[in-house]
């Protein structure tokens, strides 16, 4: 036994600034995605052929073309599927593979072309011709609603106290409506799938997804096998924010059914522009709402309706637009209130995950009614957020019955004013705006509050599996997907601490179905609550097997055994990981375990619109100050400052990257992204030519962002972190009001500015017009 | 003059020659990478050349110097790499080896996250480190307006950007210690040949130099003249158009040659934007912000003034201005050469004065009299890398008594072509510089141009802020405090 000199603590542990695992691959061109993958020879490419009609009956297809174009193996079409062919997530059987009949947007697939190469099948597929019958189409909520098209699923209704009282109470009643636009997700990857057959049955897809195992179960189900035929691995993805939650099921069962069918290895990897058209996005919103509140600006009732552009089928937009509802509150209590949603259906791609999840359309429709009362009273937003905030007696009740126990937005409200210096700049924004006419500037301090958990119950369960080898390396594996966020990274870290080794001495491998089995999404923020539970439980089976059996060898007892950093003491003796593990593997200790972790205390009835569906909460805020030239809507974001909770942070490098990456993506969201829908039901938006996602000269010129440091999780979660991922996005919305501020100063700051989003330089212009006008034509009377 | 033919195009891919002699015209060097050559590491996000997924550096010679550029694989035909040297981001590193000073800074500032982009920026930092170790913030967000990341919000990475040097020294370099090496390869593989590649309709050419060029188009009138391919390689990439033949010209140092006299500059048709850049910058300090602003960095590398003109793009980057100065287009077909003013050259919508055969050779464009004001501003969605929504380019002319002597006035995104605003100009003339000479003179857009609505703006919108940037000029000119915002990057020369 060797005596180690003891040393203070591991490389890689929990609550460290660890790289991310992928960092010197990512750099160097070496990280491995799916279109990296060498093809075995004979590989075939497969090429989807989409509906050029909004809503129509397909009366023929003319393949002749087609199947005579160069390369051309083969032509898949719902008839090929020896399945279902659906793939709907909600299990609604609305969503096929292959539409047959009739088309419900432009863009749905109708059939694949497999070629013997990736241009070779995307040429033959343009040349088909389809005789269609158009059908009248809608794409518009409001459109919708006119002309009665369905719900594509049961709506939501969460309601508390009286809102007539309520109303009939408040001093002041205000209605109005928002449109809030969607958002395609831009992932930088677009989605690919590429699948091999196997003996038997069987079939193995490396698909993009961030879902592991509803991918293997919709492919399953288009193939006609069982699940235990089907193997799903995924390594990385670059990038998903939701957008791979659902959507990587079309193209995994598109490569399943050609590798099946033609023996070979099936490639597919639609173009941009297809992978835009193709598949779903952040649902748009219409917000119709009635708002109560008395003269200082204390909110009395809220009536609101929450209608969604949902696309032609369900998909995820049930739990999507009641995430909506759950955060219409924000961080406000709402004394009487009633909320309902209306998930309606388009002639549109059917809308799908986006990080958020619907509660930053329900978020920025609350802030929305902070916006009207402020400048209905002229009054500073800011200080209607803090007359509103949940806290003080009677005052911690959700409008879905779960009390706000963990509330901490008062503390980081308050050090953000500071930090930020709000108050003197919102007087220098004031003074500014008095002295210049064409630039006017705007400054915003907005709050988030969002939910953890999701809210479909049985999903908040995990499971990880964890070997040790005889040389001391650890093999870890979990059911989490890894898309940038640093999910491998934190997960790595939980292990290395239980161990207490040096995080080299873990490898995560990639996520696979055959090793960790029926997994939920990652998604919902709950990556590493949920995975880190997991594998943190593995580890701690596979230490409590060898603390007993040290205690045993050794005549100790078990608390003399200790895991200390890169050493197990064994009574006063020290003895090197690898040795230890080496000692337990000759004693037969089992050095594999699969952990297995479910959230506690939650539960949730939706017809009754009660419960807890939340385990807690993560908060921030963000002030954000803008410049707007009033003569064309243009504007920049001159500086934003962050506090962001994420409790105790497991890795407060890669929680930063979040915050600041979340941030600019929800900027992105309500400023220059814009989905535009032709009159022919086409989106026209649909590549990065078109589409304006946030570049690098957009971000604040200056632009602050800090951890709530001192915030630990109430609740016992991973080392007491919290989630991550979706939260900081709704800190974008402080740049929507910031220019909304703007906006508001040709009225005199006394008039709704009401800019929907996305607050293009023509809507902000636009709203400026309107403004100018109103203030005008008042001042006159 | 008898021309020698050579039917293979040469170039180095890294460390090696390569020498072709089977490829198609619309090869593009992302593919050609990808899945000729196996190297993995340079990304297909978008295949537009608006993500930067795909950014590789190309190393060319001018007059004898070697420079290298960020520039968009995705539409960049291989054709048209010959006699050049492209490095991509699989040899800045060797595999067991220590990580490029750019890699490891990225790696240090937690720059990356699901790593897809990552490539394209470390290529786009690595060409701006390269011939600028100490960037501004603004340099920096310049290199990358070309590159799309959406999960970092660019923070970390402009860190990174930051802290390259202070890593490693640009000296060290690989590619700056052996410039002078690689210079010579690449000066032994221009040979004055015409190259010709395929045959029929799957043909290629890379003509000798300029009045070659003029011979094979004259006796191919009918095939493509490829320059930048900014705009060319989505004719291939999205639309699936059959271009060949193909004639590429971006080799022809005549056509991209600058030349400066009392008058004006004439900018050959090959000029890149960035290329025109300095003379730009220099002489029309107003065009600044409106060059800085065309595409991204890779795409301002690529593309040329001569293809702007060509392509008669409704909105163009350029033409608004180039009309406003009053600039010409050289034209040329065999030896025969003809001027025409920029505005002449677009008839309308999809048609331009170009006989087959013709190709534009320069662009001449004329300083601005010592009386004259001149501006032009793009108004886009998002303000770097767009397309513009309007882009009005003013060029007005006091008289000494504060009369407006002459009004050239032209706009893009507001007709089927970049079109003047005539009876804005007429409302203008002979009036005094005044607030209500604007306010007169603005009602007339309407009989002007009657604008469209689409994804970039409804007609509304467009109508509304042509006449705002009339009033933005003339209050600028009245020195009335800011009137614009100061974000847009002008980087100064």
């Amino acid at each position: 036994m060797n005596v180690m000199q003891p040393i203070d603590r591991i490389r890689g542990g929990v609550h460290e600034k660890e790289k991310h695992e992928s960092g010197h691959k990512h750099v160097s061109g070496t990280a491995e995605y799916i279109d990296d993958i060498p093809e075995p020879a004979g590989t075939l490419h497969a090429y989807l052929g989409l509906s050029a009609r909004a809503h129509a009956e397909i009366l023929s297809i003319d393949f002749a073309e087609v199947g005579a174009s160069a390369g051309v193996v083969g032509i898949l079409t719902a008839d090929d599927i020896p399945g279902e062919n659906d793939i709907s997530p909600a299990h609604k059987h609305d969503d096929p593979v292959f539409a047959t009949g009739k088309v419900e947007f432009h863009g749905q697939p109708i059939f694949a072309v497999i070629a013997t190469s990736r241009d070779a099948a995307r040429r033959a597929a343009a040349k088909v011709k389809i005789d269609y019958r158009d059908l009248p189409h809608v794409t518009d909520v409001k459109e919708a609603q006119a002309a009665n098209y369905p719900l594509v699923i049961d709506p939501l209704k969460l309601e508390r106290g009286d809102i007539d009282a309520g109303f009939a109470k408040a001093q002041n009643v205000v209605q109005g409506e928002m449109r809030i636009g969607g958002q395609d997700h831009f992932y930088l990857e677009g989605h690919i799938s590429f699948a091999f057959p196997g003996e038997d049955d069987e079939v193995t897809v490396y698909a993009s997804t961030q879902h592991p195992s509803e991918t293997q179960h919709m492919v399953a189900q288009v193939l006609g096998v069982p699940s235990n035929a089907v193997t799903v691995n995924v390594r990385r993805m670059g990038g998903g924010f939701g957008g791979k939650e659902t959507q990587a099921n079309l193209f995994a069962a598109v490569a399943a059914v050609a590798a099946r069918k033609y023996r070979r290895a099936v490639k597919i990897r639609p173009d941009r522009d297809d992978d835009m058209t193709a598949t779903g996005k952040r649902h748009d919103f219409h917000v119709d709402y009635k708002i109560g509140f008395d003269d200082d600006g204390r909110i009395e009732a809220v009536d609101a309706v929450f209608a969604a552009r949902c696309g032609f089928s369900a998909d995820l937009s049930g739990p999507v637009t009641d995430r909506a509802l759950f955060h219409a509150d924000n961080c406000y209590f709402y004394p009487n209130v009633r909320l309902r949603s209306r998930p309606i259906k388009t002639n549109t791609v059917s809308n799908t995950a986006f990080r958020g999840f619907g509660g930053p359309q329900g978020m920025v429709g609350g802030e929305r009614m902070i916006e009207d009362i402020a400048y209905t009273l002229g009054k500073d937003p800011l200080e209607i957020r803090k007359l509103n905030f949940y806290g003080g007696e009677g005052r911690n009740l959700t409008p879905y019955h779960q009390t706000v126990e963990d509330n901490i937005i008062g503390r980081i409200i308050e050090e953000l004013e500071l930090s930020a210096d709000y108050a003197t700049r919102r007087e220098a924004v004031l003074a500014f705006n008095r002295e210049n006419h064409v630039i006017k500037r705007g400054i915003a301090l907005t709050p988030v509050k969002f939910g953890i958990s999701f809210t479909k119950t049985e999903y908040n369960q995990a499971a990880a599996l964890v070997h040790v080898y005889t040389d001391g390396s650890i093999h870890l594996n979990h059911g989490g997907t890894e898309m940038g966020q640093g999910l491998y990274t934190k997960v790595a870290q939980v292990v290395a601490d239980e161990f207490q080794v040096d995080l080299d001495r873990i490898k995560v491998t990639a996520t696979s179905t055959g090793k960790v089995p029926n997994t939920s999404a990652t998604a919902a923020s709950s990556g590493s609550d949920l995975n880190g539970m997991a594998a943190a439980n593995a580890a701690q089976q596979i230490k409590a097997r060898l603390v007993n059996f040290a205690a045993e060898r050794y005549g100790i007892s078990e608390a003399d055994v200790a895991f200390e950093p890169n050493v197990v003491r064994i009574g006063s003796e020290r003895i090197s990981f690898p040795e230890f593990i080496k000692t337990a593997y000759t004693a037969r200790v089992q050095l594999s375990a699969a952990g297995f972790y479910k959230t506690p205390k939650i539960h949730w009835n939706r017809s009754e619109g009660r419960g807890r569906p939340f385990y807690y909460y993560a908060y921030g805020a963000s002030c954000s100050e803008v410049s707007v030239d009033t003569l064309t809507g243009e504007y920049q974001v001159d500086r934003t400052d962050i506090i962001h909770d994420v409790g105790k942070s497991l890795n407060p490098a890669l929680d930063v990257g979040q915050v600041e990456g979340a941030f600019v993506q929800g900027m992105g969201w309500l400023t220059t992204e814009e989905l535009w829908w032709d009159a022919k039901g086409r989106l026209r938006t649909h590549a990065p030519s078109t589409y304006k996602i946030p570049l690098a000269s957009d971000r604040p010129r200056i632009f602050n962002v800090r951890l709530a440091e001192w915030s630990v999780n109430r609740e016992e979660t991973i080392r007491r972190s919290k989630a991550v991922g979706e939260p900081p996005f709704m800190l974008g919305i402080s740049v929507l009001e910031a220019i909304s501020m703007a906006a508001a100063s040709v009225a005199g700051y006394r008039l709704p500015p009401r800019i929907d989003a996305p607050a293009t330089p023509e809507r902000v212009l636009m709203a400026i017009e309107r403004l100018r006008g109103k203030a005008a034509t008042e001042t006159t009377r | 003059m008898t021309i020698e033919i050579r039917n293979t195009i040469r170039f180095l891919l890294n460390d090696r020659l390569v020498e072709l002699a089977d490829v198609s015209p619309v090869q593009t060097l992302l593919d050609f990478l990808r899945i000729d050559r196996n190297l993995r590491g340079t990304k297909e996000g978008c295949a537009e050349g608006d993500c930067g997924a795909c950014t590789v550096l190309v190393g060319r010679l001018l007059g004898g110097q070697l420079k290298y550029e960020s520039i968009n694989a995705c539409i960049r035909f291989v054709g048209s790499l010959d006699g050049c040297h492209v490095v991509t981001v699989d040899a800045l590193a060797q595999p067991s080896g220590p990580l490029h000073p750019v890699q490891q800074a990225m790696v240090d500032t937690h720059a990356s996250q699901c790593g897809f982009c990552t490539p394209g920026f470390v290529m786009s930092l690595y060409g701006l480190w390269m011939e600028n170790p100490k960037p501004s913030v603004q340099e920096i967000e310049k290199a990358l307006q070309g590159n799309l990341c959406r999960c970092t919000g660019y923070a970390a990475i402009i860190r990174a950007a930051e802290a390259i040097s202070s890593i490693g020294e640009v000296g060290k370099d690989p590619l700056v210690a052996e410039r002078e090496n690689i210079g010579r390869q690449l000066a032994a593989l221009q040979d004055g040949r015409r190259v010709v590649i395929g045959k029929e309709a799957e043909r290629f050419v890379l003509p000798a130099n300029v009045d070659d060029f003029a011979a094979v188009l004259e006796a191919d009138p009918k095939a493509t003249i490829v320059a930048g391919s900014t705009d060319v390689g989505l004719w291939v990439t999205k639309f699936m158009r059959d271009i060949a033949p193909v004639v590429h010209i971006s080799h022809l140092e005549e056509l991209r040659r600058i030349s400066v006299d009392i008058d004006g500059i004439t900018l050959g048709a090959g000029v890149s934007y960035t290329e025109a850049y300095p003379v730009i910058a220099q002489h029309f300090p107003q065009m600044r912000e409106l060059w800085d602003r065309i595409g991204g960095q890779q795409v301002r590398n690529m593309g040329t003034v001569g293809g702007n003109i060509a392509n008669g793009s409704p909105i163009g980057d350029t033409p608004p201005a180039l009309i406003a100065l009053g600039a010409s287009v050289m034209l040329r077909k065999g030896a025969r050469r003809r001027t025409l003013p920029v505005e002449a050259f677009f008839i309308e919508y999809g048609k331009q004065d170009r006989e087959p055969g013709e190709f534009v050779e320069a662009v001449r464009i004329p300083f601005l009299k010592e009386a004259a004001r001149f501006a032009v501003y793009k108004v886009t969605k998002r303000l770097d890398e767009d397309i513009s929504a309007v882009c009005g380019a003013f060029r007005v002319t006091l008289d000494g008594r504060g009369k407006i002597a002459d009004a050239a006035i032209a706009f893009g995104g507001m007709a089927g072509t970049p079109k003047r605003a005539s009876k804005v100009e007429a409302a203008l003339k002979g009036a005094d510089w005044t607030d209500a000479t604007v306010e007169t003179a603005v009602a007339a857009f309407a009989e002007d141009f009657t604008p469209l609505t689409d994804w970039r703006a409804s007609a509304e919108y467009r109508m509304l802020v042509a006449k705002n940037l009339l009033r933005r000029f003339y209050l600028e000119t009245q020195e009335a405090g800011r009137v614009r915002l100061d974000r847009a990057v002008a980087v100064a020369v």
